[in-house]
């Protein structure tokens, strides 16, 4: 267990194997210690490790430390530990090895030196995750789950392919720049670009982060983004596309936010606003950004883990999660309340809050490198994530009208789960120095100075304001039971109609051609007479009439040649 | 979801909680309102160095924040006219595809959770 070079994928599939054959307090045990063991372990593995051999004439290097992929290391240990103890109650066996594969493949991923390591982990990390989906048994969790799937498997497709283009192109397949100058380097763009939640590539996940087990979304928010995240800034740092891409996905996720009215999917659609900040910070690529988009990353994965924990809380508690049903919860749920609140103020990057230290890096970097248009787009989702995950997420679940739903607190371990996480929270807020002196560079960033705590607090309240005007002014979307329209409608709708006029038009050529059998079965009575035994057609002739024939039809021939 | 997923009763009960006295709702609003307009006053007490021209500009964070959060909520409305569907938009052809392929399916398919 505690050799140095054992990678820390290892314990988690033990651990796994080990759930699948144990159960009640011992299985509890071994999915608490796990991430405990493992994370202890990690901070004693110094940077620059590796492991490699051999396969296929390709050096392999199947585990590599180095500062990027050791920060994204703790947060997993992390995550995977607040999701341990968030799930505990649990009895559900699928669940918690599906858990563990994920959690340990997540880790396998980012500790991966080598591109066909990578495609492995990437691959168990879509299978693992799938059946955190499917593990909701529900129709609906079943065809998101299948539809994720085909999402996940198709990145996986493209990261295979891509990388035979990128060996065969630079006669390597070590995992660090790969950059857009080649066809593989496109290829695997897309790859990660897909587990990443690009624009008209993101539907997966608001379609089924929300539908997997109130527990399951915990574990989902944690890891797959985050390791395509480490997977952009490993091998595409500086690539300006992303920038753009970036900005995008932090401002279109934001307007389907503020009218969608399952919570848990309004989260999902600010997990792409999250992810767009970070995606922003590997485009600019400088140190600075860099480093704001991995602590960013690093905070989102325990602030977005609380804010799912709750709604999490909520749903297991009241069985509903839609904004349209729920109101008022503080009244009897009061410690989820604060959780919650905490989980909003870190997302929303309240100084003293964990995403402040982070998101300001971003900003910051991108306001220095002149990405003028860029640092507005920023600004502007800065304030719509407070609107809608900041105040619409406790306030329409815990204030707002009053449902009259009277429940208590979940069980003491989710509680216990949300509290480590919002002490993190807190805690790295306060003291930003304990994130910072992780980060893979040393840039002096001090995030507490006046200019940015004053704009950041007034950015913040006055888009708080504007909430509250317009609720004043009844200008505020209701919560309305509905469903919107993304872009998935395009496979899940147009397509689908479009095979099946496709269909229908061959149904009526095969109605076309029946009527044409039957036209040839009436003709078959004439047939018969001419094709039958006894037909003039199928009568038998003997050998000497062909000769007769053949010597009537030389001699025509003579006749004619003299003629 | 629907109501089987309905697990707890509702109890209806006759306490008065924090929000339910409108002068607390009042209080509060007054200290927020009151942050708000020491948060602009700070901008002429705090001198800040600026990055851009545009962060020169009066008021200009607190502006752009409420402005932002206007036009978001406003789009967002406009975007439901066209977006907005019946909740079972999709569940009608999943479960005619579920009937296609006949899944045994029963009243596990209304389970939530454990």
């Amino acid at each position: 267990m505690w050799a140095i070079e054992l990678p820390p994928f290892v314990p988690f599939y033990i651990a796994a194997v080990l759930a699948y054959f144990t159960h009640g307090k011992l299985r509890s045990a071994i999915l608490l210690a796990t991430p405990i063991l493992g994370g202890l372990h990690l901070l004693m593995v110094p940077e620059g490790i590796y492991w490699q051999t051999e396969f296929m004439d390709y050096n392999l290097t199947p585990y590599k430390v180095d500062s990027l992929s050791l920060i994204f290391g703790y947060a997993f240990h992390i995550a995977a530990f607040i999701a341990v103890l968030y799930a505990l109650h649990v009895k559900d066996t699928v669940q918690q090895v599906a858990g563990m594969i994920y959690a340990g493949s997540a880790l396998g991923a980012v500790f991966a030196g080598d591109l066909i390591t990578l495609f492995v982990f990437w691959e168990f990390l879509a299978l693992s995750s799938a059946f955190l989906i499917f593990a909701r048994r529900t129709t609906r969790a079943y065809f998101a789950g299948i539809r994720y799937l085909i999402f996940q498997v198709t990145s996986g497709v493209l990261l295979m392919i891509g990388l035979l283009f990128h060996a065969a192109e630079t006669g390597s397949i070590e995992f660090s720049q790969i950059g857009t100058g080649s066809i593989g380097g496109w290829l695997i763009f897309i790859a990660f670009g897909i587990k990443c939640a690009f624009p008209f590539l993101h539907t997966w996940l608001t379609d089924a982060y929300p539908e997997s087990t109130p527990t399951g979304t915990v574990f989902l928010s944690a890891f797959t983004t985050k390791v395509a995240v480490y997977a952009l800034a490993r091998g595409y740092p500086g690539t300006e596309l992303l920038v753009y891409i970036g900005a995008a996905m932090a401002c279109f996720p934001i307007f389907f936010a503020v009218i969608e009215n399952d919570l848990r999917r309004v989260l999902a659609y600010s997990l792409i606003n999250q992810v767009g900040f970070m995606v922003v910070g590997v485009g600019i690529g400088t140190a600075l950004s860099i480093n704001g988009a991995v602590s960013h990353a690093f905070n989102d994965i325990i602030f977005k883990g609380l804010l799912f924990m709750t709604m999490g809380a909520v749903l297991q508690m009241t069985g509903r999660i839609n904004g349209s049903d729920l109101g008022g919860l503080y009244k009897t749920m009061p410690r989820t309340t604060l959780f919650c609140i905490v989980g909003a103020a870190s997302i929303s990057a309240f100084p003293l809050f964990s995403g402040f230290v982070s998101k300001s890096m971003v900003m910051s970097a991108a306001i220095e490198q002149g990405y003028d248009w860029v640092w507005l787009m920023l600004l502007f989702s800065a304030a719509g994530v407070f609107h809608h995950a900041g105040i619409k997420i406790p306030y329409f679940a815990f204030f707002a009208h009053d449902s009259g739903i009277r429940v208590s607190d979940p069980p003491i371990n989710m509680q216990l789960a949300m509290f480590v996480a919002a002490v993190l929270c807190v805690t790295i807020g306060v003291f930003p120095s304990l994130l910072y002196s992780l980060l893979p560079y040393d840039t002096g960033y001090n995030p507490y100075d006046a200019t940015h705590v004053l704009a950041q607090t007034q950015l913040l309240f006055f888009s708080a304001l504007a909430f509250v005007w317009l609720n004043l002014r009844k200008m505020y979307p209701p919560e309305l039971r509905s469903t919107n329209l993304d872009f998935d409608w395009v496979y899940r709708r147009l397509f689908p109609s479009f095979v099946k006029g496709v269909f229908d038009r061959i149904a009526a050529i095969g109605r076309l051609n029946s009527a044409l059998a039957d036209r040839l079965v009436a003709l078959s009575p004439t047939l018969a007479k001419q094709f039958g035994p006894d037909g003039a057609l199928s009568s038998t002739h003997p050998v000497g009439s062909m000769v007769k024939w053949v010597i009537v039809l030389l001699a025509a021939y003579l006749i004619l040649s003299f003629i | 979801m629907s109501d089987p997923d309905l697990k707890h009763d509702h109890i209806t009960d006759d306490r008065v909680y924090f929000f339910d006295k409108p002068q607390n709702v009042k209080m509060l609003m007054r200290v927020f309102y009151a942050c708000c307009a020491i948060l602009v006053a700070l901008d002429f007490v705090i001198n800040r160095y600026t990055y851009h021209t545009l962060e020169n500009l009066w008021a200009f964070y607190p502006i752009y924040g409420f402005i932002g959060c206007v036009v978001l909520v406003i789009v967002a409305k406009w975007m439901r006219l066209v977006l907005m569907r019946d909740e079972d938009y999709y569940d009608k052809d999943e479960e005619a595809r579920l009937n296609t392929i006949s899944r045994p399916r029963t009243q596990e398919d209304h389970h939530v959770g454990h």
